[in-house]
């Protein structure tokens, strides 16, 4: 095959090139060029940078493979920063890193493919897909300390056809065992955690520039509709948050829900925040369509898979949760094998 | 490899190296120094001085060796104005160098008054314009003798003569980078005050420029230091690559009429290559006015970062506009002057023919082209 590796100048999708290389593939690696700061500068820290753009060339050198920067600015504007300035403005729980992935590498990138004259496109997440007969699973990484499945649960049969994930066989220890067997300077590379076009600025200063509204003082209430105190805006709050709220009672409050229309901060005791049940929006399903019924719900990047019943755009929880707030993915699973996945619209 | 990025840079002319080797060994000495193994690099690098001077109409001492374009450019802008306390403005056009550009900027955020000239849609600077924009602060003008990207050629003698008639005090510079070794220069001719030329676009190494200061130009220099180069620009010689421009200078000079001849041809090919196999090629290189090397296509609905991966592993190096940082291709300013719009602008491929095309490169080229381009649509 002729394959696209996306080389984010980071140890797994260096591994990833290096093993497509290595099974005969015809390889080109590219990095996606997502973001310029003020000024149109690059930035310096978190991903797709310029030094991880450089690590990512050196690689691609190393494996002798063409390489390229491919510039997704623009998708990356329109799909995942207006999305990340607007949920907040919300009050949702945005997760950038997600919608990268819908809207750009799965998408926009994958749209491209045929213009490359490329079969498929590989990332170095850490899932597995393998092919039944005629249609296609995706299943949790092998390492499930590393498992990258949540962050995928939107592909369908459709990008799972065009994709690949060669690391997710391996756990990340055996990543960096054949990262640093072949000299690769991305072999010791530490994981970025950073929001890529946040970088090392705090979200303060990004969302000032962006969505000064969210910075506006307020009340915070309790669930009763009584002021118990005010805040400095709601950027600081996210639900299921205890300390900072200002509030002077007895049993310990959280933040229960964010109105972000009236900038109110909403808290309540440890009973309030449980959730028994989420509405679902962009609900799709690996395999085409999903039926209600049994489904392991993971809510969170690296969260347990909890016991949950869909009906419908709705997810009933068996035990209630804590701390869920609209904006954050939910992925089904059964076992290690990826049903679907969707976004919050709203916790009830 | 059918290399056709010629105006990025030029492979060096045979006898280059082999000229410059001696200095960077045997005869290491320092320009500056008072025993034998400097005479020798002093006179080497006077010499130098002396055949570039000779190629353009100029004096020896008017003749300041730089570390390339980039520096040159941003001397001679800076340079001017800073040697002044009253009339400390520039005036430039969109579709300068970055060079220039990123120095208006520099200026113009230290309250240095600036102003930025449009274009036409083939990139042409009206000498009008220019001189309507000359006011009682203005220090330098600076207007590209050939655009990099579209290859247009500016009326650099009729903007002189317009911005001298506006204003005589007022300094007149072009960067020559892309029009060396293909145009005839003669800085008298010109009306020129201030020139850029750089050595790698016409087969000398990268690292090497000069600056053509008239006699009697006013030049604060940007770097400071033993006072080298008349005080203009300081830092020891690098007296090799001194050698290398003068060396290749010369041979691109006596190389020059093929560039009207033979070079002008391959490009010609290529354009009426690519406009019979797509009539909706639309080519934004001008007509007229042109520069012998350079074609630059526009293949609407084909995206240049798409086609350049494609023709790269094809065997063809073309480029688009110039690259950032992290080597993405970026939306050209210069297209945007003329008017296009980002859509466009990246749709738009630049080819460029030097000393080493041949027509057979150019046919090769357009069959590789034009079968890409038509997988693409």
């Amino acid at each position: 095959m002729r394959v696209l590796v996306a080389m984010s100048g980071g140890v797994d999708s260096s591994v990833a090139a290096a093993l497509m290389k290595d099974a005969g593939h015809e390889v080109m690696g590219a990095t996606l060029k997502l973001w310029s700061g003020p000024g149109g500068v690059a930035p310096t820290s978190g991903c797709c940078t310029v030094s991880d753009a450089e690590d990512a060339r050196r690689v691609a050198a190393q494996l002798d493979i063409p390489y390229y920067v491919l510039d997704h600015t623009d998708d990356f504007k329109d799909g995942v920063v207006d999305n990340f300035v607007h949920d907040y403005a919300t009050g949702r729980t945005p997760n950038p890193c997600i919608e990268c992935n819908r809207t750009v590498k799965f998408d926009r990138l994958l749209a491209r493919l045929d213009d490359f004259e490329c079969d498929v496109l590989v990332t170095g997440h850490h899932a597995r897909s393998r092919r039944i007969g005629d249609r296609w699973e995706l299943l949790r990484g092998e390492d499930q300390a590393k498992d990258q499945s949540y962050v995928l649960s939107m592909l369908t049969q459709r990008e799972l056809e065009r994709t690949r994930f060669p690391v997710g066989e391996l756990t990340k220890k055996e990543v960096r065992t054949v990262a640093a067997g072949m000299g690769m300077r991305t072999a010791n590379k530490p994981e970025s955690m950073d929001i890529c076009f946040v970088g090392q600025r705090d979200y303060r200063g990004f969302l000032k520039e962006n969505a000064p509204e969210v910075f506006e003082s307020g009340v915070v209430v309790d669930s009763e509709g009584r002021e118990v105190a005010t805040h400095d805006g709601i950027v600081g709050y996210t639900v299921g948050q205890r300390r900072g709220l200002g509030v002077a009672v007895g049993e310990p409050r959280f933040v229960i829900k964010i109105d972000s229309s009236s900038s109110t901060i909403v808290v309540g005791g440890k009973d309030e925040l449980e959730v028994k049940a989420v509405q679902l929006e962009k609900l799709t399903w690996v395999a085409g369509s999903g039926a209600d019924g049994p489904v392991a719900a993971q809510y969170r990047a690296h969260g347990e898979a909890v016991a949950a019943w869909i009906s419908g755009d709705e997810l009933i929880f068996v035990e209630p949760q804590v701390a869920i707030a609209p904006g954050q993915t939910i992925a089904f699973y059964d076992g290690d094998i990826v049903l679907g996945g969707a976004l919050i619209a709203a916790a009830t | 490899m059918i290399y056709l990025d010629h105006a990025a840079t030029t492979p060096m002319r045979p006898g280059v190296w082999e000229a410059m080797a001696p200095f960077a060994a045997d005869s290491f000495g320092n320009p500056s120094g008072v025993h034998g193994v400097s005479r020798t690099a002093k006179n080497a690098l006077e010499e130098s001085r002396e055949k570039l001077a000779a190629l353009i109409g100029a004096e020896p001492l008017e003749i300041v060796f730089t570390s390339g374009g980039t520096e040159s450019d941003n001397l001679a802008v800076k340079g001017s104005v800073l040697s002044r306390t009253s009339r400390r403005g520039m005036v430039t056009s969109a579709i300068e160098h970055e060079a220039l550009l990123e120095t208006a900027d520099f200026l113009k955020r230290l309250d240095f008054p600036t102003a930025i000239v449009g274009v036409d849609s083939e990139a042409r600077v009206d000498p009008e314009e220019v001189a309507a924009a000359v006011n009682d602060e203005t220090a330098i003008v600076s207007v590209m003798m050939v655009n990099n990207e579209t290859g247009t050629i500016e009326p650099i003698a009729n903007i002189s003569e317009a911005v001298k008639a506006k204003g005589p005090e007022v300094l007149m510079h072009t960067d020559a980078v892309q029009a060396f070794g293909c145009e005839s220069i003669n800085v008298d001719d010109l009306g020129l005050d201030l020139m850029t030329i750089s050595a790698h676009k016409f087969g000398g190494p990268k690292g090497s420029g000069i600056l053509y200061v008239r006699d009697g130009t006013a030049l604060e220099p940007v770097i400071h230091g033993g006072g080298q180069e008349l005080g203009r620009r300081s830092g020891t010689h690098d007296v090799a690559a001194a050698v290398g421009i003068a060396t290749a200078a010369e041979l691109a000079m006596a190389d020059r009429d093929r560039f009207e001849s033979e070079i002008a041809k391959c490009r010609d090919r290529l354009e009426a290559r690519l406009t019979d196999a797509f009539e909706d090629t639309v080519i934004n290189t001008p007509n007229q006015g042109r520069s012998s090397h350079h074609l630059n296509v526009r293949f609407p609905e084909v995206r240049n970062e798409t086609l350049l991966m494609l023709l790269d592993q094809s065997g063809v190096a073309a480029s688009a506009g110039s690259a950032c940082q992290s080597g993405a291709a970026e939306v050209s300013h210069v297209l945007e002057a003329m008017g296009m719009s980002p859509d466009e602008a990246r749709e738009c491929v630049r080819f460029t023919f030097g000393w080493t095309s041949t027509l057979q490169e150019a046919d090769d080229a357009a069959d590789i082209i034009i079968d890409l381009v038509s997988r693409l649509r």
